[in-house]
């Protein structure tokens, strides 16, 4: 912080006091009231199991049995084509996006900048629902694409474009590209180009230079939009709901079912309390790769 | 300006897009400042071998541009097209939007939206501003903390923040309705308007509230006629964020309503659920309409502000 802030009175902790009480009541305590339920039994009809002895239920390591349930059969698979679905989906966006965040860093006209910029940020804040809805509207078997394919008579009949693998992948890179450019955008605005034209000078060639100076600048860049990317593509539902339908189900789509179906909420929380563990782990990794990424270029 | 740091995330890049905009464009004016006066020698002119290869760059960018904006705009085209089925142009109509208006489910939803939007965001503006305010002027202890709660409902995948609310107000037995949205939704729009409020202020001068202390000005005075004059673009767009994130909600919105308290995403999901129609169209339409004046308005008021 460069400002030199004024004093400590007392009287400026009541400032933070609004947005503790609102995130330690609505947001703390929901996570960890989700935590505890998640050691617990559905009850029959929905709800939460009474326990009549507290102490012999942790002894008898049932608490854990809703955590044992998620890593067998049907619920692995989904976790498993979750975080696939989620890296595939982040490596596509950093590919496809980082050409376009160079451009906008290094290389774009000058007047052009702000509203190429502008166009960037505008997707980024608007409903992912409706930009899904775009996607489904496309790929469904009356939809545009399917007509353009029969019009050229390059297909007899609509194909099923809709409800598989491949337009959920398709539907996660568009909502998420936004979430890829705008961070690698930042990184490569702030870095030194006579740091390329050293390089250049000094006879590295185009891959050199972005092998071992853009890169390793962009690292932070690289680790924001990665984590910008890969923690809602891992917890997507609207996606996986109507771009992949029954088959295309995904942690989200799980989690939300033992909720608002199944009505398993202790299963659910447990699955809940997983993909938050997931999370934070990769914030660790990233923050740990992006500073790593920093030092190489010192040493 | 990077809340981040402290706990070892990536730093300010992660913060959405306008938002970090703001956050750095007063330092980044200052930066290129420095460079411009004191610079020495940059080649006046890119390398040979940089306009050669910015051709194919530039296309390629443009390609993605394209990507991301076309099928929004065939969504908007087809919700002016006369006919029923959807995918083939027939015509200019008005017939869908006007059908819309004879909704009253509909309606209701947009009701209930507007309405939510409303509280929310006042309550949000109104908590993040102090927040946002005391990080930024206030050495306090806890700053480091308060900035990682403030990181955490945008950390916390969406899906999750909705359960953990609707188990929270399942143990307590609260009914769901408008007021378990409005709650939701000043969670994930507190810590925007916070960090958008801080980042304004962290690029403003101290010196000007300083000089009107010295001036005789009390704290109140003080707050009143400098400083929040000074952070009102950044409050302002914080609040338009805010909003917006609201109005465009879906997910986490989905788990705590109740029957009753239906918002226009949860309408328009349960009527493509049904099937695509034009009227699906021109409500989405709509809604981005409204959306992008609100995001477009946000922005402006961050640029001006640095």
């Amino acid at each position: 912080m460069r400002a030199a802030p004024r004093g400590s009175g007392k009287a400026a902790y009541a400032l933070l006091l609004p947005s503790w009480l609102l995130l330690g009541l609505f947001l703390l305590a929901p996570l960890a009231i989700m935590t505890v339920e998640s050691g617990g039994r559905r009850a029959l009809y929905g709800g939460l199991a009474p326990i009549d002895d507290l102490g012999a239920y942790l002894r008898s390591g049932a608490f854990a049995a809703n955590y044992a349930r998620s890593f067998s059969g049907l619920y692995l698979k989904i976790g498993w084509r979750s975080l696939w679905m989620a890296a595939t989906t982040t490596a596509l966006c950093l590919v496809i996006g980082f050409p376009v965040a160079y451009y906008l860093a290094l290389r774009a006209p000058r007047r052009w900048k702000g509203l190429l910029l502008g166009l960037a940020v505008v997707p980024f804040w608007t409903s992912f629902l409706l930009r899904t809805y775009a996607w489904m509207f496309l790929l469904r078997s009356e939809g545009l694409l399917n007509q353009a394919l029969l019009g050229l008579g390059l297909v007899s009949r609509p194909l099923p474009l809709l409800y598989n693998e491949l337009a959920v992948a398709a539907g996660l890179v568009y909502g998420e590209l936004p979430f890829m450019i705008l961070p690698l955008y930042a990184a490569l605005e702030k870095l030194d180009r006579s740091l390329l034209d050293a390089a250049a000078d000094l006879g590295a060639g185009r891959l050199a230079r972005l092998r071992r100076v853009t890169l390793p600048l962009a690292a932070p860049g690289i680790a924001a939009g990665v984590v910008l990317v890969f923690i809602p593509s891992l917890g997507q539902f609207v996606v996986s709901d109507l771009l992949g339908g029954a088959r295309g189900m995904l942690l989200g789509n799980l989690v939300q079912n033992q909720f608002a179906v199944a009505r398993n909420q202790p299963f659910g929380a447990a699955l809940a309390v997983e993909l938050t563990a997931a999370v934070l782990l990769l914030l660790w990794a990233a923050g740990r790769w992006s500073r790593h990424g920093g030092e190489e270029l010192l040493s | 300006m990077s809340a981040m740091r402290s706990s070892g995330a990536p730093d300010d890049a992660s913060l959405p897009g306008g938002i970090r905009d703001g956050a750095a464009s007063g330092s980044g004016a200052r930066e290129s400042a420095a460079r411009s006066s004191g610079a020495p020698i940059r080649p006046a002119r890119p390398p040979k071998g940089r306009l050669r290869a910015g051709l194919p760059l530039a296309s390629y960018s443009a390609l993605v541009y394209a990507f991301l904006y076309a099928p929004i705009a065939v969504l908007a085209v087809f919700s002016f097209n006369s006919g029923r089925q959807t995918a083939v142009w027939e015509g200019f109509t008005l017939e869908w939007y006007r059908r819309l208006l004879a909704d009253p489910l509909l309606l209701a939803a947009v009701r209930n939206s507007l309405l939510v939007a409303a509280i929310a965001t006042a309550v949000a503006t109104v908590a993040g501003t102090a927040t946002g305010f005391g990080l930024a002027r206030y050495e306090l202890r806890g700053r480091q903390a308060t900035g990682t709660l403030l990181l955490l409902p945008l950390i916390v995948p969406e899906v999750v923040l909705g359960a953990a609310l609707l188990t929270f107000f399942a143990a307590l037995a609260l009914r769901l309705s408008l007021a378990t949205v409005v709650i939701a939704h000043v969670v994930f729009s507190v810590s925007y308007v916070a960090i958008v409020v801080r980042a304004r202020l962290a690029g403003s001068d101290p010196a000007l509230e300083e000089a009107a202390r010295d001036l005789g000005a009390g704290p109140w005075e003080t707050f009143r006629r400098v400083t929040l004059p000074l952070a009102l673009p950044g409050i302002a767009a914080g609040a338009l964020l805010a909003a917006t994130l609201s109005l465009d909600d879906y997910v986490i919105t989905s788990f705590v309503a109740g029957p009753g308290s239906t918002t226009l995403p949860l309408h328009i999901y349960s009527m493509l659920k049904v099937g695509v129609t034009p009227e699906v169209n021109a409500v989405s339409t709509l809604l981005l309409a409204v959306t992008v004046l609100l995001i477009v308005l946000a922005q402006r008021l961050l640029r001006r502000a640095a």
